[in-house]
Parts: C-alpha cells; sequence; structure tokens
C-alpha cells in the first residue's frame, strides 16, 4: 500500500496549530493521508490527536496551518464546511441525539424532505432500512430510540451516518472502543470494505493490535508534537511503543 | 416463573391473555400509553369533583354543559403558553419569564388600543383589534428574542435571563400605565376571550367539528398511504377504523357539548331587544359553540405539533435537547435554534397576552402572575423531562386542562385558594414522579 502514496494526496494538514490558553494542544504538525489508505493516529491522552483530527472535522478551527484536500487549499471553519468536502467523522462518543431513532440520527442535520419541505419520514426510514441492510443486517430496531440500543448496534448506526453520504475522507475515533470481539471484528472488516472502495481512513487508536492489523502508515504524537510517521509494514510492536512513550524515532522508519 | 424460562413462553398463552390482548390492541392503534394514563387522569378527576358535589353539596355541577365550556376557555391562555415551554424545556432550558410578559404584553396594547389607535383610526374601527394583536405578538417575539440572545449569544444561563426577565417585566408593566388597569377594551378585541359573543355558535361549532372530522380521517388515510408506498407494516384495518371513529367521536361529542351550552336568558334579552327579536315566553335557546380562545388554542396546538413533528426545526429541538454536542457536530447551528425558540415562546405570550386581556376586558398589570408557574407545571406534567430531549405538544395541552380542572373543580366545591394550591403543587410533584416510574418500567 505504501507504494502508491506516490501521487498528490487525498488530504493534507500541513504545519496545523491550535493552543488553548496558552498550552500549545497541536504544535506544528504535518500528516497526510491517500486515498485507499487508513493511517492510524497514536499517542498519549493528552497527546493531540483528537484536536488535530477536530481541525479537519469541523469541530475546532486551527490557528495556524493549511488544509489541502486532492492537493487544494479549503477552509473547514463548521462540520457543516468538512461535511460539502465528504469528509465525515464518528466519533468516540459516536454522537447520537439518544432521544432520535436510527433515521433520524442518520440524517441529521440533512434530513430528506417532501417537495413541501416537510420531513419524509418514510423515505429516510427506507433508506435506513437499505443501508443497515448492508452493514448489520441483524438490525431490527428502526422505530426506538437510540439509547435503546446496544454499544454494537449504536455504533452501527454512527458507521451508517458516514457511509451513507459517500464519505471520501473518514475520521474514526476510537471505533472499537466500547465494542466485544464479534463486533469489533464487524468494524474491522467494514474498514477493510471501505479501503477497498478508495476512502482515506484516519484511524485514532490505543490498542497497538488493531493498528497494526488495520493501518497502512501510523502518525505518533507526544505533547501536542508529530514524533513520526511510519511504514506499519517496516516497523514493530515494539518501535511504535517506542515512539509513543519515548518519543523516539525508530532508526530505520522513513 | 424463572427467568429462564420466560421467554420461551409463546405469546398469547393462557396465563398472559388478559394483559397481552391490551398490549396487541395498543400496540396495533399505536396509542401512546402515556396519552392513555393522561386521559384517565383527567376522567378521574372531572367524574371525582362531580361526584363530590353529587353526594356532599346539593347535585354535581362540574360535568355540565356550563362548566367545562368555562374550563376549555380557562385553559387556553395556559395552554397556549404550555406548547412553546414545551420546546424551550425540550432544549434544556428554562423560561421563568412568561407570566410577566404576558402582563408586559397585555398592558401595551391595552394602551394601544383604548388610548392611541382610536385617535389615528377612530373609535370602533375594524383595524383596531388587528393592530393591537399583531403588535401584541410582535412585541412577546421581541422579548423572547432578546432573551434567547442572552441566552443563546452570552452564555448567561436561561435560569438567570428569565429570571431576571420575570421581575424585569413585572416592573415594566407597572410603569406602561403608572399601574392603572385600562378597561374596557376594544369591543372586537374583546371577542378574542371568549364570553356569549365571543364564540362561534351553533352552527359554526358544526362547521368547525366537521372540517376537524374530515381532516383527522385525511392524516390518517395519507399516514396509510405513506407507509405502503414505503411497504412498510400497516396497522390492521380494524384499529385504522377504531382510531377514526374515536377521533370523530371526541370531535364531535365536543360540538354536542358546547352547542348545549346556552346564553344566559339576560344576554338574550339584550340580543333580542338589538335585533328585533321577539322572545317566546319559554325562552330562545341560543348555543355558545366553541369558544374563540379555543379555537386559537386548538390552531396554536396543530402548528405546533406539526412543527415539533414534521420540520427540520422540530427536528432540531429534538436533537439539541437529545444531545447538543452531537446537534452541533452535525452542522446544526444550535445557538440560532435556541434564539429562535425563545423568539417563539415569547411569541405564543403575546398572544396568551390578548386572550387573557381580552377574556378579562381589560388590561391590569397584575396579569399573568404566577402563570409561568402554572406553564411550566402544564408542560411536566403532559410529560416533558426537565432532563431535555423528551416531549408532546398534546401532553401539554392535556397538562394545562389537568390544572385547570382542578383549579375549578376546588372552587365549584368551595375550596380556600390555600388548599388549592397545595394541591395543585401535590399534584405537580406526583405526576412527576408518576412518570419517573412508567419511564423506569418502560426501559
Amino acid at each position: 500500500m505504501a507504494l502508491a502514496n506516490t501521487g498528490t494526496p487525498l488530504v493534507e494538514l500541513r504545519d496545523i496549530s491550535i493552543s488553548f490558553g496558552g498550552i500549545k494542544a497541536v504544535d506544528h504538525v504535518t500528516v497526510d493521508l491517500y486515498p485507499g489508505e487508513v493511517v492510524g493516529l497514536l499517542g498519549h491522552n493528552g497527546a493531540g490527536k483528537s484536536t488535530l483530527i477536530k481541525c479537519l472535522s469541523g469541530a475546532y478551527k486551527a490557528d495556524a496551518g493549511e488544509i489541502l484536500i486532492n492537493g487544494h487549499k479549503v477552509e473547514i471553519n463548521n462540520p457543516r464546511d468538512a461535511r460539502t468536502q465528504n469528509i465525515e467523522t464518528i466519533y468516540q462518543t459516536l454522537a447520537l441525539a439518544d432521544n432520535l431513532n436510527a433515521a433520524a440520527n442518520l440524517f441529521l442535520g440533512r434530513e430528506l424532505v417532501s417537495s413541501r419541505g416537510f420531513l419524509d419520514e418514510s423515505a429516510m426510514e427506507a433508506e435506513t432500512r437499505k443501508i443497515m441492510a448492508r452493514l448489520n443486517p441483524n438490525f431490527r430496531k428502526f422505530d426506538v430510540p437510540v439509547s435503546a440500543l446496544s454499544g454494537g448496534q449504536r455504533q452501527s448506526v454512527a458507521i451508517a451516518r458516514a457511509v451513507y453520504f459517500n464519505a471520501k475522507i473518514l475520521i474514526m475515533d476510537e471505533p472499537t472502543a466500547a465494542l466485544g470481539p464479534h463486533e469489533t471484528q464487524m468494524v474491522a472488516e467494514l474498514i477493510q470494505e471501505l479501503k477497498r472502495q478508495g476512502l482515506g481512513i484516519f484511524l485514532i487508536e490505543h490498542d497497538i493490535h488493531s493498528v497494526m492489523k488495520l493501518c497502512d502508515r501510523a502518525s505518533v504524537m507526544k505533547n501536542g508534537q508529530l514524533v513520526g510517521t511510519v511504514n506499519v509494514a517496516d516497523v514493530t510492536d515494539d518501535d511504535i511503543l517506542g515512539m509513543i512513550i519515548l518519543g523516539k524515532t525508530p532508526a530505520k522508519a522513513a | 416463573m424463572s427467568d429462564q424460562t420466560r421467554p420461551t413462553i409463546p405469546h398469547g398463552s393462557a396465563a398472559d391473555l388478559p394483559a397481552n390482548a391490551l398490549k396487541r390492541f395498543l400496540k396495533a392503534t399505536e396509542i401512546d400509553t402515556r396519552l392513555l394514563g393522561m386521559a384517565g387522569a383527567l376522567l378521574a378527576i372531572w367524574v371525582g369533583f362531580h361526584l363530590y358535589g353529587v353526594i356532599f353539596r346539593d347535585g354535581g355541577a362540574f360535568l355540565t354543559p356550563r362548566n367545562l365550556w368555562n374550563l376549555s376557555v380557562q385553559t387556553s391562555s395556559i395552554g397556549i403558553m404550555a406548547t412553546g415551554m414545551v420546546l424551550v424545556i425540550v432544549t434544556r432550558n428554562i423560561d421563568l419569564s412568561v407570566g410577566s410578559v404576558l402582563g408586559f404584553v397585555a398592558m401595551i396594547m391595552g394602551v394601544m388600543q383604548v388610548n392611541i389607535l382610536p385617535d389615528y383610526l377612530g373609535l370602533g374601527s375594524p383595524l383596531i383589534w388587528v393592530i393591537t394583536v399583531i403588535i401584541g405578538m410582535v412585541m412577546g417575539a421581541l422579548v423572547g428574542t432578546f432573551n434567547g440572545w442572552l441566552i443563546a449569544y452570552r452564555g448567561i444561563p436561561s435560569f438567570i435571563v428569565t429570571l431576571g426577565g420575570l421581575m424585569f417585566f413585572r416592573g415594566a408593566a407597572f410603569l406602561v400605565a403608572n399601574g392603572k388597569t385600562i378597561s374596557p377594551v376594544d369591543a372586537d378585541f374583546a371577542l378574542l376571550g371568549g364570553g356569549p359573543y365571543g364564540a362561534v355558535g351553533f352552527w359554526g361549532s358544526w362547521v368547525v367539528g366537521g372540517l376537524a372530522c374530515i381532516g383527522m380521517l385525511w392524516m390518517l388515510q395519507s399516514g396509510r398511504a405513506n407507509r405502503q408506498k414505503h411497504q412498510f407494516a400497516l396497522r390492521p384495518l380494524w384499529a385504522e377504523v377504531f382510531m377514526a371513529v374515536l377521533g370523530c367521536g371526541l370531535i364531535l361529542g365536543a360540538t354536542l357539548l358546547v352547542n348545549s351550552y346556552p346564553w344566559p336568558t339576560g344576554i338574550v334579552k339584550n340580543y333580542a331587544l338589538a335585533n328585533n327579536i321577539t322572545v317566546p315566553p319559554e325562552g330562545l335557546f341560543i348555543s355558545h359553540g366553541f369558544a374563540i380562545p379555543v379555537l386559537i388554542l386548538a390552531c396554536v396546538g396543530i402548528a405546533m405539533t406539526f412543527l415539533m413533528t414534521r420540520t427540520r426545526f422540530g427536528r432540531y429541538v429534538f436533537a439539541i435537547g437529545g444531545n447538543p454536542e452531537a446537534a452541533a457536530l452535525s452542522g446544526i447551528n444550535t445557538k440560532w435554534m435556541l434564539l429562535r425558540v425563545y423568539a417563539l415562546m415569547g411569541m405564543l405570550a403575546g398572544l396568551s397576552a390578548v386572550v387573557s386581556s381580552a377574556r378579562l376586558n381589560s388590561a391590569t398589570n397584575a396579569l399573568g402572575v404566577f402563570d409561568e408557574l402554572y406553564v411550566i407545571a402544564a408542560a411536566v406534567i403532559g410529560g416533558t423531562s426537565l432532563a431535555g430531549g423528551v416531549g408532546t405538544i398534546y401532553g401539554a395541552i392535556l397538562g394545562a386542562l389537568v390544572m385547570e380542572s382542578l383549579r375549578t373543580g376546588m372552587v365549584l366545591i368551595g375550596f380556600d385558594t390555600s388548599i388549592q394550591s397545595m394541591v395543585v403543587g401535590v399534584v405537580l410533584v406526583l405526576a412527576v414522579y408518576v412518570d419517573n416510574i412508567y419511564r423506569a418500567k418502560s426501559k
């Protein structure tokens, strides 16, 4: 996979900085992502991975640096801007409105409306049934609030939301943190499937084994700075752990 | 019965039959069990007060056309505001200022229609009430917008902003006319508050009832057609028919009721004199029909239900209440939404000011005192959760009806005002407690 990384990156976050009250949460970090690639973002809690990625998803606005999509500079000031760039985010908290059902959550902010401008509930439910049949065929709970769903079911709603709108760039913030083994496997298969479709995926992940299994490259952050980016195939678990803990780049990494 | 064997019992086994029959019935008709509970509570209150009158006084006075008609009028003002309060509470906020805003707007409208507009339009001009109502609703909306701006864009907690508003606008209401009561109001305006002339009469009520039935049947039919289009499971036909009969029965029953409440003889005499009608010796039976404020409440209720369930605006209100962060991350402008919710609440308070001052035929600076508490109580009794995200418009209107039923019922059987407020307080706490238990069980 790493061999393909010669053309224009799908996403380039160039020299991004953002600080909160004098603390540099992200300090001149540059990462990139190619189509059909999974890039893991690693680091301790508070290393700045989530903050960095929120600049791309529109939740935060970077103080300095630029974002390039397919080589073109873009402005992302809010989540709506990110969505128009086909960037979809699956947050660690899943960002679901617990009191609404699966269809309402899937279309939140992008509801289907009838010709007179009213919500078209039936059409939204029909579309939801279609996408869920693909992602999680066992899903049946279409008419209950998502608070009544299991962790895995909620996760599949959050993933469906990202997939349905033809994301080109997917950001996943610890997608398997709250899941059981079976559901984790389901998410892993989905990531492989999306990769084949040519999506670029940023994966924030704590579990080293998941990173080794799912990611093509890994970018490691520590104290707001980028330690380095490595091809996962070229390094061992211990190399990556060394980067996370000691902030030390392995000698053979690119 | 152990937990392990329980799920293996097939549906409809002999032991579970009665419970299952009810469950199946509710599932098929899709009647909200909470709605059923509230309707039951309301009926119990009504029958209870009536029987108390039958047993301890000289006859029941509650279940009479006259009392129920008055009850409907008294519910209007609180009911109109309660529909807006649902939105406010669903977004995890509160509005304590509505009663004072009502008083303030009523005073402004009073001064407008009595002291200012007649000078330009001439006394009794039919434009006076129109302009007055518009001014009232716009004033209310402006106050609400300002509240909403402070809350959404300046980050001041809604409790504080509207607590300040509660005091500020009560004072402002006094200052508008230096504490004077403005009475009587414009004759056309007064019709908006009900009374014998402020009702649509016998034939008008049948027209309203007929249209309501047609509207309801159309909704049932289009809902079914829509499900068919997307090949979702349909309600059984008997359930559809049952709902249609029940709905039309309630509407037509209400029409019969308001039409069986005649004008008092004094009013009939004046009316006969003015229109050169000779009153026969047995008297003239002129029906009140639906009171105009009740029709206003019905229209507000339908419009607000539509807003909450069929539009993006309503969807976003619920989303913000369910998870404000998720709503913002979905690209919803939560601040702008909140400002609009408060603007709408203010506008409805303005509309309530129209109904209240018209009903009183005067504007006083004490109008709407404690209304904020009754409005919040109505919304909460109606199932709106103070934790946010949950609430219905019909629930709030039913809640307002429960509150007013308690108040008028206790007046009818002669309870002191001190006892009245104690009972209302207990009922509020009890209603929320029962609701909590219900929610915990249904999880």
